[in-house]
């Protein structure tokens, strides 16, 4: 295991950030870490890099403890913050070359693998321009250019999308994806359920608890044959009598479509579509779906709320 | 080289702000002559009003001694007391002296002649020293006239007078002020200088987030540490030097002592005032917080060192809390050096308290200072 973290605990106050998180990462493997705004994943990123100390429990990256070993563990570790964390007074070249040379990195190899770097992210011809001056999607791919530039095992990014455009998302992604084959372990921070569908494992953290960690494919296996699709006109009033049904526990907005999360498929099936029709809404599509992570995700927080209350 | 990394972005980021850079050079030169010129306590050309009613060449002679010396100028020569009053009130005068009409027949008699001097004390520099100027050229006289008297007598022509009072000043003999500002002033601009902008330069990692990516690399604390105060150091350095030059060049101070022991002096005073900011970047969030923190330790330390105002007039709790300002130590070694060009050995007591000051505030930083967020 690459990336190893056992019982993190890590209070402000009176305030649980992070309560009892434990996750393991292999090499070649993509860690999703979603969960609301709040939840406790900054603050768990902070922890695994050591920013914070945790108030309870252990990080090991690469098998070095990063209490006692800071300096091993973090020659592995590359990291982005969500928030620009670069000198904006220097310049692209200017910043890769410090982040390269207080990680160790000889001349020769920064020289080399700087210009590599800059390729890999699309700043070739950037190398001048003080990074300051960059676009928002261009600051993150510098700050993944300088997070690489000591060739880390270990990659932790927080919200690295957040406010870049669909194409430079599309364009992360990929680059994520070549990290993975060249055998890095990535852990992503992210809002987006798309971009958390593309890690091998993701975990689900709500109010500094990890909820449930799994494959996207296990995750929404939890909620198979309990989502119903249900297309229909008008979709205030459809929403509204489908919440009266005794066995539909949520129904959920998704553009012209409803998702209806039930208890059992076979009761809805069978009552909603004389409900709404004697209701004068015309229900255009009502099928079993395979349930999506946001579906699974909005249940698991229902449940946890139902839980503390 | 994982220091010299973090020195060469320290510098390349100083040589990217050239407004600061400026402030940082041009400070001292500013302070320079505002200190040299503005806040002197020299006191020359004292405005004086004369109403000679005698008008005899005793009372020439007299007046003659107050020109000769050049305290007073004599602006006004009236023809009664109410015009003394009248230009001392307007401030056109700021003495007035009567001389009586019997002034030279009371000294041919060998009686004592009563001369009037009138001063406005409004500013009580002003009139101490033309006070004790006045005094002192009227005691001068008086002596002359005692011994003309008595070797007209016949008696001892070249007698001598029965007490002679010399008084010789060391070190600044003709007591400039910018003599005794100028030392000083690279006291107070290393201390402001290098607590501000190591601060500040600390905070702003913070400010910006940049310590972040900072934190995770395999930086030590300690070369984060010397990384940041590094670059200070050398510019604290590069601006003592400039008061020197322009100190000599523009106000001709003399530097009597050794300049490598007032470097490496210098050097010691540094340790306690980076350490200084070096705590209060600890316990600043903001560049704001950390500027208007350092300006606060500014102040007790300009006027508890003895910069401005001897310590010895203070209340006796001041001069307590005085022995807690490193600036007060620095201010005695580096005016010993320049003024007096006294060695280390004279200097022992401050170089102790300096050493003490430096281990303790640099350690305190030192232990305080986490590379970490929380």
């Amino acid at each position: 295991m690459l990336i190893e973290a056992n019982n993190l605990h890590k209070s402000f106050g009176d305030v649980r950030a992070v309560d009892g998180v434990s996750l393991h990462v292999a090499a070649c493997e993509a860690y999703g870490l979603v969960g609301p705004d709040g939840a406790g994943k900054t603050t768990t990123m902070r922890l695994l890099v050591g920013a914070f100390a945790c108030d309870e429990g252990e990080v090991r990256i690469a098998g070095h403890d990063i209490r006692t070993r800071p300096e091993d563990a973090r020659s592995n570790l590359g990291y982005l913050p969500q928030r620009f964390s670069l000198y904006s007074d220097l310049t692209v070249q200017e910043n890769l070359n410090f982040f390269g040379e207080v990680r160790g990195v000889t001349s020769a190899e920064l020289a080399q693998r700087g210009a590599e770097l800059l390729g890999f992210v699309g700043l070739k011809g950037f190398e001048q321009r003080l990074s300051g001056q960059l676009s928002g999607g261009m600051k993150q791919k510098l700050g993944l250019a300088c997070a690489l530039i000591h060739q880390p095992r270990v990659l932790l990014l927080d919200e690295p999308t957040g406010g870049v455009d669909p194409v430079t998302r599309q364009d992360f992604w990929q680059l994520i994806i070549r990290l993975l084959a060249d055998g890095v372990a990535v852990i992503v921070c992210t809002p987006y359920m798309d971009e958390a569908v593309r890690c091998n494992r993701v975990g689900f953290l709500s109010q500094g608890r990890l909820l449930t960690q799994g494959s996207p494919r296990e995750l929404t296996a939890r909620l198979e044959g309990r989502v119903l699709e249900l297309v229909a006109e008008p979709r205030v009033r459809a929403r509204q009598l489908s919440l009266d049904d005794p066995d539909v526990e949520d129904a959920q907005t998704f553009g012209n479509r409803l998702h209806l999360r039930v208890r059992a498929a076979a009761g809805p099936l069978e009552r909603l579509p004389g409900t709404l029709a004697a209701a004068g809404v015309q229900v255009t599509r009502l099928k079993p779906i395979a349930p999506n992570l946001e579906d699974v995700f909005i249940a698991l927080l229902e449940e946890a709320e139902a839980a503390h209350v | 080289m994982r220091l010299l990394a973090l020195i060469r972005k320290e510098f390349i980021q100083i040589i990217r702000d050239p407004r600061t850079l400026a402030l940082t050079f041009a400070m001292p030169v500013i302070q320079l002559f505002l200190l040299g010129y503005a806040a002197t306590n020299d006191v020359r050309n004292i405005a004086l009003a004369v109403f000679d009613q005698d008008r005899s060449p005793a009372s020439r002679e007299l007046l003659d001694a107050y020109r000769a010396a050049d305290y007073f100028r004599i602006d006004f020569d009236v023809d009664s007391e109410i015009e003394i009053r009248q230009l001392i009130d307007s401030g056109a005068a700021r003495a007035g002296m009567v001389i009586p009409p019997d002034y030279s027949e009371q000294i041919a008699a060998g009686h004592t002649a009563r001369v009037a001097f009138v001063i406005d004390g409004s500013d009580p520099t002003l009139a101490g020293t033309a006070l004790s100027a006045a005094t002192l050229i009227g005691q001068a006289q008086s002596t002359d006239i005692a011994v003309e008297r008595l070797s007209r007598q016949g008696q001892l022509a070249a007698m001598d007078p029965a007490i002679e009072v010399r008084t010789q000043v060391w070190y600044n003999p003709d007591l400039v002020s910018a003599y005794y500002m100028i030392p000083a002033l690279i006291g107070m601009i290393l201390q402001f200088l290098t607590t501000i902008l190591t601060s500040t330069a600390i905070v702003r990692e913070r400010e910006r987030g940049t310590i972040e990516q900072l934190i995770i690399t395999p930086i030590r604390s300690w070369e984060l540490m010397i990384g940041k105060l590094a670059p200070y150091v050398i510019v604290a350095f590069i601006d003592t030097i400039e008061i020197l030059i322009a100190g000599i060049l523009i106000f001709g101070v003399p530097i009597n002592g050794s300049l490598p022991l007032l470097l490496l002096l210098s050097g010691l005073f540094l340790v306690s005032t980076l350490g200084i900011g070096l705590l209060i970047s600890t316990i600043s969030n903001t560049q704001q917080e950390a500027m208007l923190t350092s300006i606060f330790t500014m102040l007790p330390s300009i006027f508890l060192s003895g910069f401005f105002f001897p310590l010895a007039a203070m209340p006796q709790f001041l001069q307590w809390i005085s022995y807690a300002i490193p600036l007060r130590y620095f201010l005695i070694v580096v005016r010993g050096i320049v003024l007096k060009g006294v060695g280390a050995s004279a200097l022992l007591p401050e170089i102790i308290a300096l050493s003490v000051f430096a281990f303790i505030v640099m350690g305190v930083a030192a232990k305080r200072f986490h590379k970490r967020l929380d």
